[in-house]
C-alpha cells in the first residue's frame, strides 16, 4: 500500500496546475492554517469568482470563511480594515484591475498608514488581490496595469508572481505576512501551467530566470514570459540576454538587480503599464544611480505607451512584444563591444 | 418620538416595540427648558441619579477640556482644534452607554469622547499637537485613531464589527461622523455592508448643521438623514442631540439590539456646532450671530443642570467635587502641554512596516549623517564664538544608528 500513496503522492507532485489553480491552492492552505484567514469580495463565493481563482472555497470551508460582498470596492476594502484592525487576516478581491481604484481612498489613506499612524500598535494584515494586465482581448476597464499606483504608496508591499509556485508561495508569504501587501495577479497567465513547488522565496527577493551575459532584461508579472521568449530569439542573433522577475515591486530588490547589471552592462525594463511616470522609470533611475560606472549604454524601457489601456482589436500594438524589446536590445551601443 | 423601522426579516423586531414612523422630529426626553418631555417612566435607569449625576460630571470635565484644548490653540501649544463645545451630549452620552469591550471610531472632533473613555488628555490631543498622528493605543482602549477623511472610518466600524460577530464575540462597533460625512460614498457602503451582514454597528451621525462652512440644506435634500436608514433596510433614530438623556438611551438600545444580533442603527442626533470649524475658520462669514444664540438656549449642559437643580440633585458638594476635577484636568492638561514635546526622527522610519524596507534603512541612516552633521557644525560654531564652556551639542545622538532605526532607542 506504501507504494501506491508514494506512486500517488508522486503523480499529484509531478501534475501540473494552472496559476488560478495555484493561487487557490494557497488560499486553501492558509485558511486551513489559520482560522483568522477569511476571503471575501464580489462574486468570490458561490461562482469562485470570475476568474474561478476562489473556487470551491465556500463549498468546502464555510460562507463565514469565504463570502460574497456588495458590489462597492471602497466598502470590501474598508471592512478589511476593520476586521485586521479585529485580528482577522482579510484576503480580499478586486475583481478587476480598474475595479480597484474606488478602493484607492481605503488602500491609501488607511491601508498604507495605519500601522505608521498607531506607531506599530494596529498593524493591518490585510492582502488585496487584483487581477491585472491585458492581453486578454478584454473591454476597457478590463486590463489595466495599476501596480505603479499602489508601489508609490509607501506603506503596501506589492508584488506579482510569474510562474505557477511564485503564486503560491508569494501569496501564502502575503497572507502570513503583517503588512499589508497588493498581490497582483497577471491575468492572461491564470492558464499557463506548471507543476508546482510549494517552498519559495520570501516578499522582496528577486529571481534570475535565466543566465546571460551581454545584457539584463527586468520584467515582473506577465512580461517575464514575453522577456524570456525575447531572449531566445536574441540567442539566435548572438546576444546572451539576462532575465530579472522582479516578483517584488515593494521592497525593491536593488542587490539582485545592480548584480545582474553591473555583469551585463546594459539593462532594459519591460511593463505593460504607460512608461511615463511608471515603474520602469523608478527602477532605470534606480540601476544608474547604482551602476552608472558599470553601464556600456543608457537603461532603456520597453512599456505600453502614454495612452489609456486600446481596444482588444488594437492591445497587440499597446503590449511590450518580443521585437520590441529586441529592437530596443539592438540599440544599446554594441559598437563599443 | 421618532424611530424609523422596515420590517424585520428575522422576526425578532425591536425590543422597545417602535413602530415605523416617518416623522422626523427629534425624539427627547428632556426639552430645552430641562423639563421632562418624552415617554420615560419615573423609575427608568437614565433618570436615577447616580446615573444622572455622572453623566453631568462627565460633561463639566468634557466641556473644561474642549475650553482649555481651545485657549492652547491660541497660545500656539496645539497646531489646531476642532471644538465640540455645545456637542456634550453626544459626545459624552454616547460614550457613556458604551461598554469597555466595544470599539469606538472617532473622528477629529471627537477628544471629548476619546477623554470620556479614560484616553489621557495629552494622547488624545497628539494629533492636533503635532508630535504623532495618533498619541494612545487603540487597541487598549478599543478606540481607532481619529480619523481625517470623512466618513471612511465607517467601514471600519462594519468591518470590525463583522469580525466580532464572527468571533463569537458581542462587541459592538460604534462610529462618528458629521452631516456632512452622510455625503460621501464610504458612509452609504459603511451602512450597506453593515446592514447586509447583519453586522453589530452603530452609526451615529452628529448633525452639527455645518461642515465648514456649508449648511445641511446644501448637503442633503433629505427631510432627515436619519430617513436613510429605511434604504438600507436597517433602524434609524433621530434624536434631540443636545439631551444627553434621549442621546444615551438610543445609543445603548442600539447597542443593545446589535449584541442581540438584529444589526445595526443609524442614529441622527440633532445638534449644533458652536464654534467656528476650527481656529483657521471665520464662522461670520458664513452664519448669523442670532442662530448661534438661539441653540445657545438649547445648551446640553445648562438644559441638564437646569433639570438636576429641579430634582434637588446637584448639591454644593456634587458641584465643587466636579469643578474641581475639572480644575485638576486644566491644569494638567496645561502643565504637559505647556512642555515641547518629545519627537524622535527615528519614528518616521520605525513604523512604516513590520520590518524595514532595505531602502527606507538607507534613507534612515542619510537622515541620521544629516542630523549628525548639523550637530557637528554647531558644535563648532558654538566653540568659534569663543563660548567654549556651556556649548551642548547633540554629537553622539547618532550613534549606533548604522542601518538600525531601533538602535539607540
Amino acid at each position: 500500500m506504501t507504494t501506491t500513496l508514494d506512486t500517488a503522492a508522486q503523480r499529484v507532485r509531478n501534475t501540473e496546475i494552472s496559476l488560478a489553480q495555484a493561487v487557490n491552492r494557497a488560499l486553501r492552505d492558509a485558511m486551513t492554517a489559520d482560522d483568522k484567514v477569511v476571503v471575501f469580495g464580489e462574486d468570490v463565493g458561490v461562482l469562485g469568482g470570475v476568474f474561478r481563482v476562489t473556487d470551491g472555497l465556500t463549498r468546502d470551508f464555510g460562507e463565514q470563511r469565504c463570502f460574497d460582498s456588495p458590489l462597492a470596492e471602497a466598502g470590501i476594502m474598508g471592512t478589511a480594515i476593520g476586521m485586521a484592525m479585529y485580528g482577522f487576516r482579510p484576503v480580499v478581491e478586486m475583481q478587476f484591475d480598474a475595479f480597484a481604484y474606488p478602493a484607492f481612498e481605503q488602500i491609501a489613506s488607511h491601508l498604507a498608514k495605519m500601522r505608521n499612524r498607531t506607531r506599530g500598535t494596529l498593524p493591518l494584515p490585510v492582502v488585496v488581490r487584483v487581477p491585472y494586465g491585458g492581453g486578454i482581448g478584454g473591454v476597457e476597464h478590463h486590463s489595466d496595469s495599476s501596480e505603479g499606483y499602489f508601489a508609490a504608496t509607501p506603506g503596501l508591499h506589492v508584488v506579482t508572481p510569474a510562474t505557477v509556485s511564485d503564486a503560491y508561495t508569494l501569496l501564502r508569504a502575503a497572507i502570513e505576512s503583517d503588512d499589508p501587501v497588493i498581490f497582483m495577479e497577471p491575468k492572461r497567465l491564470y492558464w499557463s501551467k506548471d507543476v508546482l513547488e510549494t517552498s519559495g522565496p520570501a516578499i522582496g527577493t528577486a529571481a534570475v530566470r535565466r543566465q546571460g551575459t551581454d545584457a539584463t532584461l527586468i520584467a515582473y508579472g506577465p512580461t517575464v514570459s514575453t522577456a524570456l521568449e525575447a531572449a531566445d530569439a536574441a540567442a539566435a542573433e548572438g546576444f546572451d540576454l539576462e532575465v530579472v522577475d522582479l516578483r517584488s515591486i515593494v521592497p525593491f530588490d536593488d542587490e539582485t538587480v545592480c548584480e545582474s547589471v553591473r555583469k551585463t552592462g546594459r539593462a532594459v525594463v519591460i511593463h505593460e503599464a504607460a512608461g511615463f511616470g511608471g515603474t520602469g522609470a523608478e527602477i532605470a533611475a534606480r540601476v544608474s544611480e547604482r551602476c552608472f560606472h558599470w553601464l556600456e549604454a543608457p537603461v532603456r524601457r520597453v512599456t505600453g505607451f502614454d495612452i489609456p489601456y486600446p481596444p482588444p482589436k488594437l492591445e497587440r500594438h499597446h503590449l511590450p512584444s518580443v521585437d520590441r524589446i529586441l529592437d530596443v536590445v539592438a540599440s544599446l551601443q554594441w559598437e563599443d563591444r | 418620538m421618532t424611530v424609523l423601522a422596515t420590517p424585520d426579516k428575522t422576526g425578532s423586531g425591536f425590543p422597545l416595540g417602535f413602530d415605523p414612523i416617518l416623522d422626523p422630529s427629534p425624539l427627547q426626553y428632556l426639552d430645552e427648558h430641562g423639563a421632562l418631555s418624552g415617554p420615560l417612566r419615573d423609575d427608568a435607569a437614565e433618570l436615577a441619579p447616580d446615573q444622572l449625576l455622572a453623566t453631568w460630571r462627565a460633561m463639566v470635565v468634557g466641556r473644561r477640556f474642549d475650553l482649555q484644548a481651545t485657549t492652547m490653540v491660541r497660545q500656539g501649544r496645539l497646531a489646531v482644534y476642532p471644538s465640540s463645545y455645545g456637542q456634550e451630549a453626544c459626545e459624552i452620552g454616547a460614550m457613556l452607554a458604551l461598554r469597555a469591550t466595544d470599539w469606538f471610531f472617532p473622528t477629529y472632533r471627537d477628544c471629548v469622547s476619546m477623554v470620556t473613555r479614560g484616553i489621557d488628555p495629552v494622547e488624545a490631543l497628539t494629533l492636533l499637537r503635532g508630535d504623532w498622528h495618533c498619541g494612545y493605543d487603540p487597541q487598549r482602549w478599543r478606540t481607532a485613531p481619529q480619523c481625517t477623511p470623512l466618513a471612511t472610518q465607517a467601514p471600519h466600524a462594519a468591518g470590525l464589527a463583522l469580525a466580532a460577530k464572527l468571533a463569537g464575540d458581542d462587541t459592538v462597533a460604534l462610529a462618528f461622523c458629521g452631516d456632512g460625512g452622510t455625503s460621501e460614498g464610504d458612509f452609504h457602503e459603511a451602512l450597506n455592508f453593515a446592514a447586509v451582514y447583519q453586522a453589530p454597528a452603530v452609526f451615529f451621525v452628529q448633525n452639527n448643521q455645518y461642515a465648514i462652512s456649508v449648511p445641511l440644506a446644501k448637503q442633503t435634500h433629505a427631510a432627515a438623514l436619519a430617513h436613510k436608514a429605511v434604504g438600507y433596510g436597517m433602524a434609524g433614530v433621530r434624536v434631540d442631540g443636545n439631551d444627553v438623556i434621549a442621546v444615551r438611551r438610543v445609543v445603548a438600545e442600539a447597542a443593545e439590539r446589535a449584541r442581540a444580533g438584529h444589526g445595526p442603527t443609524l442614529i441622527e442626533a440633532v445638534t449644533y456646532r458652536m464654534q467656528a470649524h476650527t481656529n483657521a475658520d471665520d464662522a461670520t462669514r458664513y452664519r448669523e450671530d442670532s442662530e448661534v444664540e438661539y441653540w445657545r438656549s438649547r445648551d446640553p449642559l445648562a438644559r441638564l443642570e437646569t433639570y438636576l437643580k429641579a430634582r434637588g440633585l446637584l448639591t454644593e458638594a456634587v458641584v465643587a467635587e466636579a469643578n474641581q476635577a475639572a480644575e485638576a484636568l486644566a491644569d494638567d492638561m496645561r502643565a504637559r502641554l505647556g512642555e515641547e514635546p518629545e519627537v524622535d526622527h527615528r519614528d518616521l522610519f520605525r513604523h512604516v512596516y513590520a520590518q524595514p524596507t532595505p531602502q527606507l534603512l538607507e534613507q534612515a541612516v542619510a537622515l541620521q549623517a544629516e542630523l549628525d552633521a548639523e550637530a557637528e557644525a554647531e558644535a563648532e560654531a558654538g566653540a568659534e564664538a569663543g563660548a567654549g564652556a556651556g556649548a551642548t551639542t547633540n554629537a553622539g545622538a547618532g550613534a549606533g544608528a548604522e542601518g538600525d532605526p531601533e538602535a539607540g532607542r
